[in-house]
Protein backbone atom coordinates (compact mmCIF):
# COMPACT_ATOMS: atom_id res chain seq x y z
CA UNK A 1 0.00 0.00 0.00
CA UNK A 2 1.61 3.45 -0.92
CA UNK A 3 1.01 6.55 1.14
CA UNK A 4 2.14 9.96 0.17
CA UNK A 5 2.46 12.92 2.61
CA UNK A 6 0.71 16.17 1.82
CA UNK A 7 1.89 19.71 2.65
CA UNK A 8 -1.03 21.08 2.74
CA UNK A 9 -4.98 19.84 4.14
CA UNK A 10 -8.42 20.91 5.07
CA UNK A 11 -11.49 18.90 4.82
CA UNK A 12 -13.22 15.48 6.21
CA UNK A 13 -11.27 12.14 5.61
CA UNK A 14 -12.87 9.92 2.40
CA UNK A 15 -12.29 7.33 0.16
CA UNK A 16 -13.26 6.82 -3.31
CA UNK A 17 -11.94 6.23 -6.68
CA UNK A 18 -9.31 8.35 -8.34
CA UNK A 19 -9.25 10.23 -11.37
CA UNK A 20 -5.99 10.86 -12.31
CA UNK A 21 -4.55 13.29 -15.13
CA UNK A 22 -1.27 15.69 -15.60
CA UNK A 23 -3.61 18.42 -16.58
CA UNK A 24 -5.08 21.65 -14.99
CA UNK A 25 -8.02 22.29 -13.35
CA UNK A 26 -10.86 24.81 -13.68
CA UNK A 27 -14.42 24.85 -12.58
CA UNK A 28 -15.45 27.50 -14.89
CA UNK A 29 -13.55 26.06 -17.98
CA UNK A 30 -13.07 22.72 -17.67
CA UNK A 31 -16.48 21.55 -17.11
CA UNK A 32 -20.13 20.84 -17.51
CA UNK A 33 -21.41 21.41 -13.88
CA UNK A 34 -25.14 20.85 -14.92
CA UNK A 35 -23.57 17.15 -16.00
CA UNK A 36 -20.97 16.28 -13.79
CA UNK A 37 -18.45 15.56 -16.66
CA UNK A 38 -15.20 17.52 -18.05
CA UNK A 39 -16.39 18.88 -21.22
CA UNK A 40 -13.25 20.92 -22.33
CA UNK A 41 -12.29 19.10 -25.25
CA UNK A 42 -8.44 19.30 -24.68
CA UNK A 43 -8.61 18.12 -21.21
CA UNK A 44 -6.83 15.05 -20.77
CA UNK A 45 -10.34 13.76 -18.67
CA UNK A 46 -12.81 14.97 -21.33
CA UNK A 47 -15.84 12.93 -20.68
CA UNK A 48 -15.37 11.70 -17.57
CA UNK A 49 -17.98 12.02 -14.56
CA UNK A 50 -15.83 13.67 -11.91
CA UNK A 51 -19.34 13.31 -9.30
CA UNK A 52 -18.26 11.52 -6.28
CA UNK A 53 -14.64 10.81 -7.75
CA UNK A 54 -10.98 12.11 -6.56
CA UNK A 55 -9.54 14.48 -8.67
CA UNK A 56 -5.54 14.34 -8.51
CA UNK A 57 -4.50 16.84 -10.87
CA UNK A 58 -0.94 19.21 -10.94
CA UNK A 59 -2.72 22.48 -10.96
CA UNK A 60 -5.22 24.68 -10.63
CA UNK A 61 -5.95 27.17 -13.97
CA UNK A 62 -8.09 29.90 -14.46
CA UNK A 63 -10.04 32.86 -12.66
CA UNK A 64 -11.73 33.23 -9.33
CA UNK A 65 -15.31 31.53 -10.20
CA UNK A 66 -14.12 28.24 -8.64
CA UNK A 67 -14.40 30.30 -5.31
CA UNK A 68 -17.98 29.76 -5.81
CA UNK A 69 -18.51 26.88 -7.55
CA UNK A 70 -17.40 24.57 -5.76
CA UNK A 71 -20.37 25.02 -3.20
CA UNK A 72 -23.18 25.71 -5.63
CA UNK A 73 -22.03 22.59 -7.32
CA UNK A 74 -21.90 20.55 -3.84
CA UNK A 75 -25.63 21.94 -3.33
CA UNK A 76 -26.62 19.90 -6.19
CA UNK A 77 -24.78 16.86 -5.12
CA UNK A 78 -22.71 16.95 -8.72
CA UNK A 79 -19.39 17.42 -6.78
CA UNK A 80 -16.25 15.75 -6.30
CA UNK A 81 -15.40 14.16 -3.31
CA UNK A 82 -12.01 15.23 -3.08
CA UNK A 83 -9.31 17.57 -4.47
CA UNK A 84 -5.44 16.75 -4.87
CA UNK A 85 -3.04 18.85 -6.50
CA UNK A 86 0.98 19.15 -6.76
CA UNK A 87 0.09 22.84 -6.71
CA UNK A 88 -3.07 24.47 -4.93
CA UNK A 89 -3.71 28.47 -5.55
CA UNK A 90 -6.00 30.66 -3.13
CA UNK A 91 -9.25 30.11 -5.43
CA UNK A 92 -9.56 26.24 -5.06
CA UNK A 93 -8.07 26.64 -0.94
CA UNK A 94 -10.95 29.64 -0.68
CA UNK A 95 -13.78 27.04 -2.59
CA UNK A 96 -12.74 24.18 -0.72
CA UNK A 97 -13.07 25.92 2.36
CA UNK A 98 -16.41 27.13 1.79
CA UNK A 99 -17.59 24.24 0.21
CA UNK A 100 -16.86 22.16 2.45
CA UNK A 101 -14.57 20.00 -0.06
CA UNK A 102 -11.50 17.99 1.14
CA UNK A 103 -8.27 19.35 -0.32
CA UNK A 104 -4.68 18.26 -0.16
CA UNK A 105 -1.70 19.31 -2.37
CA UNK A 106 1.91 19.71 -1.94
CA UNK A 107 3.71 16.29 -1.92
CA UNK A 108 7.44 15.11 -2.98
CA UNK A 109 7.34 14.48 -6.78
CA UNK A 110 4.23 14.06 -9.06
CA UNK A 111 1.78 13.37 -7.13
CA UNK A 112 -0.49 12.50 -10.51
CA UNK A 113 2.61 9.97 -12.10
CA UNK A 114 2.29 7.99 -8.08
CA UNK A 115 -1.61 7.67 -8.13
CA UNK A 116 -2.42 4.92 -10.49
CA UNK A 117 -6.09 6.04 -12.80
CA UNK A 118 -9.10 4.55 -11.54
CA UNK A 119 -7.33 3.20 -7.76
CA UNK A 120 -9.21 3.21 -4.40
CA UNK A 121 -7.19 6.11 -2.84
CA UNK A 122 -8.42 7.06 1.06
CA UNK A 123 -7.08 10.87 2.29
CA UNK A 124 -7.22 11.64 6.21
CA UNK A 125 -6.66 15.74 6.20
CA UNK A 126 -6.17 15.65 9.85
CA UNK A 127 -3.07 13.77 9.60
CA UNK A 128 -2.37 14.78 5.44
CA UNK A 129 -2.37 11.13 4.01
CA UNK A 130 -3.28 10.15 0.69
CA UNK A 131 -3.21 6.46 0.95
CA UNK A 132 -3.66 4.12 -2.65
CA UNK A 133 -5.60 1.32 -0.74
CA UNK A 134 -6.49 -1.07 -4.08
CA UNK B 1 -2.97 31.55 13.51
CA UNK B 2 -1.86 33.71 16.15
CA UNK B 3 -5.06 35.92 16.53
CA UNK B 4 -5.21 39.44 18.38
CA UNK B 5 -8.09 39.85 21.31
CA UNK B 6 -10.34 41.23 18.20
CA UNK B 7 -9.86 38.58 15.60
CA UNK B 8 -11.11 35.97 18.83
CA UNK B 9 -14.01 37.77 19.47
CA UNK B 10 -15.28 38.04 15.84
CA UNK B 11 -14.53 34.25 16.10
CA UNK B 12 -16.60 34.16 19.35
CA UNK B 13 -19.31 35.09 17.73
CA UNK B 14 -19.11 38.51 20.01
CA UNK B 15 -19.13 40.89 16.53
CA UNK B 16 -22.48 39.00 15.25
CA UNK B 17 -23.16 35.63 12.89
CA UNK B 18 -21.73 36.73 10.10
CA UNK B 19 -18.82 38.06 10.95
CA UNK B 20 -18.02 35.03 12.68
CA UNK B 21 -18.80 32.89 9.92
CA UNK B 22 -16.57 35.01 8.19
CA UNK B 23 -13.14 34.82 10.24
CA UNK B 24 -13.73 30.88 10.74
CA UNK B 25 -13.51 30.86 6.45
CA UNK B 26 -10.54 32.37 7.06
CA UNK B 27 -9.17 31.10 9.71
CA UNK B 28 -9.65 27.81 7.79
CA UNK B 29 -7.66 28.93 4.36
CA UNK B 30 -4.97 30.75 6.37
CA UNK B 31 -4.04 27.32 8.00
CA UNK B 32 -4.41 25.75 4.67
CA UNK B 33 -1.45 28.28 3.76
CA UNK B 34 0.56 28.41 6.52
CA UNK B 35 -0.61 32.18 7.67
CA UNK B 36 1.13 33.02 11.25
CA UNK B 37 -1.65 36.11 11.36
CA UNK B 38 -4.37 38.54 9.69
CA UNK B 39 -3.20 41.36 7.71
CA UNK B 40 -5.48 44.30 8.22
CA UNK B 41 -6.86 45.71 4.88
CA UNK B 42 -8.20 48.72 3.85
CA UNK B 43 -10.45 47.87 0.93
CA UNK B 44 -12.17 44.58 -0.43
CA UNK B 45 -13.56 44.01 -4.22
CA UNK B 46 -15.68 40.93 -4.74
CA UNK B 47 -15.95 39.14 -7.82
CA UNK B 48 -19.56 37.72 -7.42
CA UNK B 49 -21.22 37.10 -10.87
CA UNK B 50 -24.61 34.92 -10.30
CA UNK B 51 -23.19 32.42 -12.96
CA UNK B 52 -20.63 31.23 -10.72
CA UNK B 53 -22.71 32.20 -7.55
CA UNK B 54 -25.79 29.99 -8.91
CA UNK B 55 -29.19 30.22 -6.79
CA UNK B 56 -27.59 28.43 -3.94
CA UNK B 57 -24.86 31.24 -3.80
CA UNK B 58 -27.65 33.85 -3.84
CA UNK B 59 -29.22 32.29 -1.22
CA UNK B 60 -26.36 32.21 0.75
CA UNK B 61 -25.85 35.96 0.96
CA UNK B 62 -29.27 36.84 1.37
CA UNK B 63 -29.00 34.33 4.24
CA UNK B 64 -26.15 36.31 6.07
CA UNK B 65 -28.57 40.02 6.15
CA UNK B 66 -31.43 37.67 7.06
CA UNK B 67 -29.65 36.14 9.82
CA UNK B 68 -27.89 38.79 11.34
CA UNK B 69 -30.01 42.31 10.08
CA UNK B 70 -26.55 44.14 11.64
CA UNK B 71 -24.03 42.35 9.57
CA UNK B 72 -22.22 45.12 7.65
CA UNK B 73 -18.71 45.37 6.07
CA UNK B 74 -16.29 47.15 8.06
CA UNK B 75 -13.78 48.51 5.13
CA UNK B 76 -14.92 49.93 2.15
CA UNK B 77 -16.05 46.61 0.02
CA UNK B 78 -16.77 47.44 -3.88
CA UNK B 79 -18.24 44.77 -6.62
CA UNK B 80 -16.47 43.65 -9.54
CA UNK B 81 -18.81 43.60 -12.96
CA UNK B 82 -22.68 42.01 -12.42
CA UNK B 83 -24.38 40.03 -15.03
CA UNK B 84 -26.05 41.94 -16.72
CA UNK B 85 -26.35 45.59 -18.16
CA UNK B 86 -30.04 46.02 -16.42
CA UNK B 87 -30.69 49.15 -19.45
CA UNK B 88 -29.45 46.45 -22.04
CA UNK B 89 -30.97 43.16 -21.40
CA UNK B 90 -33.28 43.18 -24.76
CA UNK B 91 -29.68 43.56 -26.86
CA UNK B 92 -28.29 40.58 -24.95
CA UNK B 93 -31.80 38.79 -24.90
CA UNK B 94 -30.59 37.38 -21.64
CA UNK B 95 -33.06 34.79 -19.99
CA UNK B 96 -35.64 36.23 -17.61
CA UNK B 97 -34.25 33.75 -14.63
CA UNK B 98 -31.07 35.13 -14.98
CA UNK B 99 -31.75 38.38 -14.86
CA UNK B 100 -34.11 38.35 -11.90
CA UNK B 101 -31.37 36.15 -9.60
CA UNK B 102 -29.09 39.55 -10.96
CA UNK B 103 -31.58 41.44 -9.04
CA UNK B 104 -31.47 39.68 -6.08
CA UNK B 105 -27.45 39.16 -5.86
CA UNK B 106 -27.67 43.13 -6.33
CA UNK B 107 -29.93 43.36 -3.08
CA UNK B 108 -28.42 40.90 -0.86
CA UNK B 109 -25.09 42.38 -1.29
CA UNK B 110 -26.40 45.84 -1.17
CA UNK B 111 -27.95 45.16 2.41
CA UNK B 112 -24.21 44.00 3.47
CA UNK B 113 -23.38 47.23 2.67
CA UNK B 114 -21.19 46.90 -0.25
CA UNK B 115 -20.70 49.54 -2.84
CA UNK B 116 -21.94 48.18 -5.88
CA UNK B 117 -19.10 49.71 -8.50
CA UNK B 118 -19.72 46.87 -10.85
CA UNK B 119 -16.07 47.61 -12.63
CA UNK B 120 -12.96 45.14 -12.65
CA UNK B 121 -11.53 48.67 -13.62
CA UNK B 122 -11.44 50.28 -10.04
CA UNK B 123 -7.77 50.88 -9.91
CA UNK B 124 -8.36 53.54 -13.21
CA UNK B 125 -11.93 54.50 -11.47
CA UNK B 126 -12.62 54.22 -8.00
CA UNK B 127 -8.82 54.55 -6.17
CA UNK B 128 -5.60 52.60 -6.87
CA UNK B 129 -3.96 51.68 -4.03
CA UNK B 130 -0.61 52.50 -2.86
CA UNK B 131 2.28 50.74 -2.80
CA UNK B 132 2.81 48.59 0.07
CA UNK B 133 -1.03 48.69 0.62
CA UNK B 134 -2.54 45.61 2.21
CA UNK B 135 -5.90 44.54 0.02
CA UNK B 136 -8.50 42.12 -0.39
CA UNK B 137 -9.01 41.81 -4.24
CA UNK B 138 -11.07 39.50 -6.33
CA UNK B 139 -11.03 39.53 -10.17
CA UNK B 140 -7.62 38.43 -11.16
CA UNK B 141 -7.01 41.65 -13.83
CA UNK B 142 -7.64 43.82 -10.48
CA UNK B 143 -4.96 41.85 -8.50
CA UNK B 144 -2.40 41.56 -10.91
CA UNK B 145 -2.86 44.84 -12.02
CA UNK B 146 -2.55 46.23 -8.50
CA UNK B 147 -0.18 44.26 -6.93
CA UNK B 148 2.36 45.13 -10.06
CA UNK B 149 1.69 47.99 -11.59
CA UNK B 150 0.66 49.93 -8.03
CA UNK B 151 2.98 48.14 -5.71
CA UNK B 152 -0.02 46.57 -3.42
CA UNK B 153 -0.58 43.66 -1.76
CA UNK B 154 -3.39 40.93 -2.49
CA UNK B 155 -3.63 37.14 -3.39
CA UNK B 156 -6.63 36.24 -5.76
CA UNK B 157 -9.36 36.83 -3.01
CA UNK B 158 -12.27 34.41 -4.54
CA UNK B 159 -16.09 36.29 -3.64
CA UNK B 160 -15.94 33.99 -0.49
CA UNK B 161 -13.09 35.49 0.88
CA UNK B 162 -13.26 38.89 -0.23
CA UNK B 163 -16.46 39.29 1.75
CA UNK B 164 -15.39 37.68 4.53
CA UNK B 165 -12.69 40.12 4.34
CA UNK B 166 -14.79 42.80 3.69
CA UNK B 167 -16.64 41.46 6.76
CA UNK B 168 -13.98 41.44 9.26
CA UNK B 169 -11.47 44.26 7.65
CA UNK B 170 -8.58 41.92 7.29
CA UNK B 171 -6.92 38.34 5.38
CA UNK B 172 -4.57 35.94 6.42
CA UNK B 173 -0.99 36.57 5.85
CA UNK B 174 0.16 34.46 3.11
CA UNK B 175 1.16 35.10 -0.35
CA UNK B 176 1.79 38.21 -1.89
CA UNK B 177 1.48 39.64 1.69
CA UNK B 178 5.28 38.66 2.26
CA UNK B 179 8.03 39.90 1.00
CA UNK B 180 9.94 36.73 0.52
CA UNK B 181 6.99 35.90 -2.08
CA UNK B 182 7.14 38.81 -3.96
CA UNK B 183 10.69 38.32 -5.25
CA UNK B 184 11.28 37.13 -9.11
CA UNK B 185 11.32 33.64 -9.60
CA UNK B 186 11.19 33.91 -13.34
CA UNK B 187 13.28 35.72 -15.43
CA UNK B 188 12.11 36.56 -19.06
CA UNK B 189 13.65 39.35 -21.77
CA UNK B 190 11.61 40.94 -24.28
CA UNK B 191 13.35 41.01 -27.61
CA UNK B 192 10.49 43.02 -29.05
CA UNK B 193 8.28 45.84 -27.59
CA UNK B 194 4.07 45.93 -27.87
CA UNK B 195 2.56 48.08 -30.25
CA UNK B 196 -1.02 47.60 -29.94
CA UNK B 197 -3.07 46.76 -26.95
CA UNK B 198 -3.91 43.18 -28.22
CA UNK B 199 -0.13 43.14 -28.70
CA UNK B 200 0.66 43.47 -25.16
CA UNK B 201 -1.98 41.43 -24.54
CA UNK B 202 -0.74 38.80 -26.37
CA UNK B 203 2.89 39.58 -24.67
CA UNK B 204 1.14 38.77 -21.66
CA UNK B 205 -0.30 35.35 -22.24
CA UNK B 206 2.68 33.91 -23.47
CA UNK B 207 4.44 35.28 -20.13
CA UNK B 208 1.65 33.50 -18.28
CA UNK B 209 2.18 30.31 -20.05
CA UNK B 210 5.54 30.63 -19.13
CA UNK B 211 5.60 31.20 -15.68
CA UNK B 212 2.35 28.99 -15.38
CA UNK B 213 1.41 28.74 -12.15
CA UNK B 214 -0.10 31.08 -9.08
CA UNK B 215 3.49 31.29 -6.74
CA UNK B 216 5.34 31.95 -9.73
CA UNK B 217 6.42 36.11 -10.03
CA UNK B 218 7.93 36.95 -13.46
CA UNK B 219 10.50 39.69 -13.84
CA UNK B 220 10.45 41.00 -17.88
CA UNK B 221 13.39 43.03 -18.71
CA UNK B 222 13.90 44.54 -22.54
CA UNK B 223 11.19 46.46 -23.06
CA UNK B 224 11.88 49.57 -24.87
CA UNK B 225 9.11 51.86 -23.21
CA UNK B 226 7.20 51.96 -20.33
CA UNK B 227 3.40 50.53 -20.99
CA UNK B 228 0.51 53.14 -20.11
CA UNK B 229 -2.52 52.40 -17.94
CA UNK B 230 -4.38 50.63 -20.56
CA UNK B 231 -1.33 48.44 -22.08
CA UNK B 232 -0.76 47.14 -18.47
CA UNK B 233 -4.07 46.27 -17.83
CA UNK B 234 -4.35 44.17 -21.04
CA UNK B 235 -1.03 42.78 -20.53
CA UNK B 236 -1.80 41.92 -16.61
CA UNK B 237 -5.20 40.43 -17.75
CA UNK B 238 -3.93 37.80 -20.29
CA UNK B 239 -1.01 37.11 -17.96
CA UNK B 240 -3.66 36.34 -15.00
CA UNK B 241 -6.04 34.49 -17.87
CA UNK B 242 -3.07 32.20 -19.51
CA UNK B 243 -0.85 31.46 -15.99
CA UNK B 244 -2.91 32.40 -12.82
CA UNK B 245 -0.44 34.91 -12.42
CA UNK B 246 -1.00 37.33 -9.74
CA UNK B 247 2.55 39.48 -9.44
CA UNK B 248 4.94 40.66 -12.33
CA UNK B 249 7.75 43.09 -12.45
CA UNK B 250 8.78 45.31 -15.23
CA UNK B 251 12.60 46.35 -14.80
CA UNK B 252 12.98 50.13 -14.30
CA UNK B 253 8.78 49.88 -15.07
CA UNK B 254 7.22 48.79 -12.05
CA UNK B 255 7.41 50.22 -8.79
CA UNK B 256 9.59 47.60 -7.04
CA UNK B 257 12.18 46.74 -9.59
CA UNK B 258 13.24 49.98 -10.13
CA UNK B 259 16.61 47.22 -11.01
CA UNK B 260 17.00 43.32 -11.50
CA UNK B 261 18.75 43.05 -8.45
CA UNK B 262 15.74 44.61 -6.26
CA UNK B 263 13.73 41.49 -7.25
CA UNK B 264 16.56 39.15 -6.92
CA UNK B 265 16.03 38.91 -10.82
CA UNK B 266 20.15 39.11 -11.85
CA UNK B 267 20.23 35.67 -9.85
CA UNK B 268 18.29 33.63 -12.57
CA UNK B 269 18.79 32.68 -15.87
CA UNK B 270 17.07 34.27 -18.91
CA UNK B 271 14.32 31.75 -19.10
CA UNK B 272 13.06 32.63 -22.56
CA UNK B 273 13.86 35.51 -24.88
CA UNK B 274 10.48 36.49 -26.97
CA UNK B 275 10.76 37.50 -30.00
CA UNK B 276 7.82 39.22 -32.07
CA UNK B 277 7.16 35.82 -33.93
CA UNK B 278 6.11 34.31 -30.70
CA UNK B 279 3.72 37.14 -30.01
CA UNK B 280 2.22 36.76 -33.98
CA UNK B 281 2.07 32.60 -32.99
CA UNK B 282 0.15 33.23 -29.88
CA UNK B 283 -2.28 35.88 -32.10
CA UNK B 284 -2.75 32.92 -34.99
CA UNK B 285 -3.58 30.65 -32.83
CA UNK B 286 -7.23 33.08 -32.87
CA UNK B 287 -7.10 33.76 -36.62
CA UNK B 288 -8.97 31.21 -37.82
CA UNK B 289 -11.75 32.35 -39.52
CA UNK B 290 -12.68 35.47 -41.31
CA UNK B 291 -16.39 36.17 -40.98
CA UNK B 292 -17.63 37.07 -38.11
CA UNK B 293 -21.09 37.32 -35.86
CA UNK B 294 -20.04 39.83 -32.83
CA UNK B 295 -17.61 42.40 -32.24
CA UNK B 296 -16.97 42.48 -28.14
CA UNK B 297 -14.51 44.83 -26.57
CA UNK B 298 -14.44 43.68 -22.85
CA UNK B 299 -12.40 41.97 -20.21
CA UNK B 300 -10.99 44.44 -19.02
CA UNK B 301 -13.93 46.80 -18.79
CA UNK B 302 -13.52 50.20 -21.24
CA UNK B 303 -11.24 52.98 -20.08
CA UNK B 304 -12.08 56.90 -21.31
CA UNK B 305 -9.56 56.63 -23.51
CA UNK B 306 -10.38 53.29 -25.01
CA UNK B 307 -14.07 54.73 -25.51
CA UNK B 308 -12.43 57.40 -27.43
CA UNK B 309 -10.23 56.12 -29.31
CA UNK B 310 -13.31 53.40 -30.65
CA UNK B 311 -15.46 56.55 -31.06
CA UNK B 312 -13.19 57.57 -33.17
CA UNK B 313 -13.03 54.41 -35.41
CA UNK B 314 -16.79 54.56 -35.50
CA UNK B 315 -16.75 57.38 -37.42
CA UNK B 316 -18.51 57.16 -40.76
CA UNK B 317 -19.39 53.86 -40.28
CA UNK B 318 -22.59 51.55 -40.61
CA UNK B 319 -22.35 48.14 -38.48
CA UNK B 320 -23.67 45.27 -39.98
CA UNK B 321 -22.89 43.01 -37.36
CA UNK B 322 -23.43 43.54 -33.27
CA UNK B 323 -20.82 45.83 -31.45
CA UNK B 324 -20.87 45.64 -27.75
CA UNK B 325 -18.57 48.02 -26.04
CA UNK B 326 -18.46 47.46 -22.23
CA UNK B 327 -17.59 49.75 -19.53
CA UNK B 328 -18.00 50.71 -15.94
CA UNK B 329 -20.53 52.56 -14.59
CA UNK B 330 -17.85 55.41 -13.18
CA UNK B 331 -16.77 55.81 -17.02
CA UNK B 332 -20.08 56.01 -18.72
CA UNK B 333 -21.81 58.96 -17.87
CA UNK B 334 -18.31 60.41 -19.16
CA UNK B 335 -18.20 58.55 -22.16
CA UNK B 336 -22.23 60.03 -22.50
CA UNK B 337 -21.56 64.08 -21.70
CA UNK B 338 -18.46 63.85 -24.11
CA UNK B 339 -20.60 62.42 -26.86
CA UNK B 340 -17.99 59.55 -26.59
CA UNK B 341 -21.32 56.90 -26.78
CA UNK B 342 -24.02 58.85 -29.33
CA UNK B 343 -20.77 58.20 -31.73
CA UNK B 344 -20.48 54.41 -31.16
CA UNK B 345 -24.16 53.75 -31.46
CA UNK B 346 -24.81 56.46 -34.09
CA UNK B 347 -22.70 53.57 -36.20
CA UNK B 348 -24.79 50.80 -35.13
CA UNK B 349 -22.68 49.57 -31.82
CA UNK B 350 -24.03 49.51 -28.33
CA UNK B 351 -22.20 50.44 -25.38
CA UNK B 352 -22.88 49.10 -21.96
CA UNK B 353 -21.86 49.49 -18.66
CA UNK B 354 -21.49 47.84 -14.90
CA UNK B 355 -21.49 44.11 -17.01
CA UNK B 356 -18.67 41.92 -18.74
CA UNK B 357 -19.24 39.67 -20.99
CA UNK B 358 -17.80 36.44 -20.71
CA UNK B 359 -19.53 37.24 -16.79
CA UNK B 360 -22.95 37.32 -18.40
CA UNK B 361 -24.57 34.15 -19.03
CA UNK B 362 -21.91 34.01 -22.21
CA UNK B 363 -23.59 30.63 -23.15
CA UNK B 364 -27.17 31.24 -23.19
CA UNK B 365 -26.85 34.95 -24.85
CA UNK B 366 -24.81 33.02 -27.86
CA UNK B 367 -27.70 30.54 -28.11
CA UNK B 368 -30.40 33.67 -27.98
CA UNK B 369 -28.62 35.23 -30.65
CA UNK B 370 -26.71 33.05 -33.19
CA UNK B 371 -23.27 34.04 -32.27
CA UNK B 372 -20.26 31.97 -32.96
CA UNK B 373 -17.33 33.81 -34.13
CA UNK B 374 -16.33 36.29 -32.05
CA UNK B 375 -13.82 39.06 -32.44
CA UNK B 376 -12.29 40.98 -29.84
CA UNK B 377 -8.83 42.90 -29.08
CA UNK B 378 -8.92 41.17 -25.42
CA UNK B 379 -6.26 38.26 -24.92
CA UNK B 380 -7.82 37.71 -22.20
CA UNK B 381 -11.64 37.10 -23.56
CA UNK B 382 -10.74 34.84 -26.80
CA UNK B 383 -8.78 32.43 -23.97
CA UNK B 384 -11.91 32.53 -21.86
CA UNK B 385 -14.49 32.21 -24.19
CA UNK B 386 -13.29 29.33 -26.31
CA UNK B 387 -14.49 27.43 -23.10
CA UNK B 388 -18.56 28.76 -23.64
CA UNK B 389 -18.59 27.42 -27.32
CA UNK B 390 -17.41 30.55 -29.40
CA UNK B 391 -14.79 30.73 -31.56
CA UNK B 392 -12.54 33.46 -30.75
CA UNK B 393 -11.12 35.71 -33.26
CA UNK B 394 -8.22 37.90 -31.66
CA UNK B 395 -6.98 41.47 -33.75
CA UNK B 396 -6.89 45.14 -33.29
CA UNK B 397 -9.28 47.24 -32.06
CA UNK B 398 -9.18 48.92 -35.23
CA UNK B 399 -9.70 45.51 -37.46
CA UNK B 400 -12.57 44.45 -35.46
CA UNK B 401 -14.09 47.37 -35.60
CA UNK B 402 -14.11 47.29 -39.53
CA UNK B 403 -15.20 43.54 -39.09
CA UNK B 404 -18.50 45.04 -37.41
CA UNK B 405 -18.94 47.22 -40.73
CA UNK B 406 -18.08 44.86 -43.51
CA UNK B 407 -19.19 41.23 -41.19
CA UNK B 408 -15.66 39.98 -41.64
CA UNK B 409 -12.03 40.62 -40.76
CA UNK B 410 -9.64 42.45 -42.96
Amino acid sequence: MKQFLARQAMGRKVRGQALVARDGFSARYDLDRIAGTFSRPTHKLAGESYRDRILVLDTVKGGVASAWMLREMASRGVVPLALVFNSANPIIAQGAAFGDITLVAGFDGDITSQVPHGATVEIDPAARTLRVVE
Amino acid sequence: MRLSDLERAMLAGDHGAAVKSAIEHQVRVGEFFGAADFVPVTQAHIMADTESLGEAGVAWVESLAKNDPGARVRVPTIMDPRGTDFAKTAVLKQPGWAVDLERRAVGAFSRLGILMTDTCINYQTIQAPARGESVAFGDTGVVIYSNSACGARSNFEGGPSALAAGLTGRTPRYGFHLDEARRASVRIRADWTPVTLNDWGALGAVVGRLAGNYWAVPVVEGLARAPGSDELKHFGAAMASFGSIALFHLVGITPEAARLEDVGGEKLSVLKVIKEQDIRALQSDYAGEKEIDVVVFSAPQLSLYELRMLAGLCEGRRFVKPLLAITSPQVKPDADRFGLTERIERAGGHVLSGMCFYQSYAREIAEANGWKRLATNSTKLVNILGGYGYVPLLATMERCVEAAEKGRLP
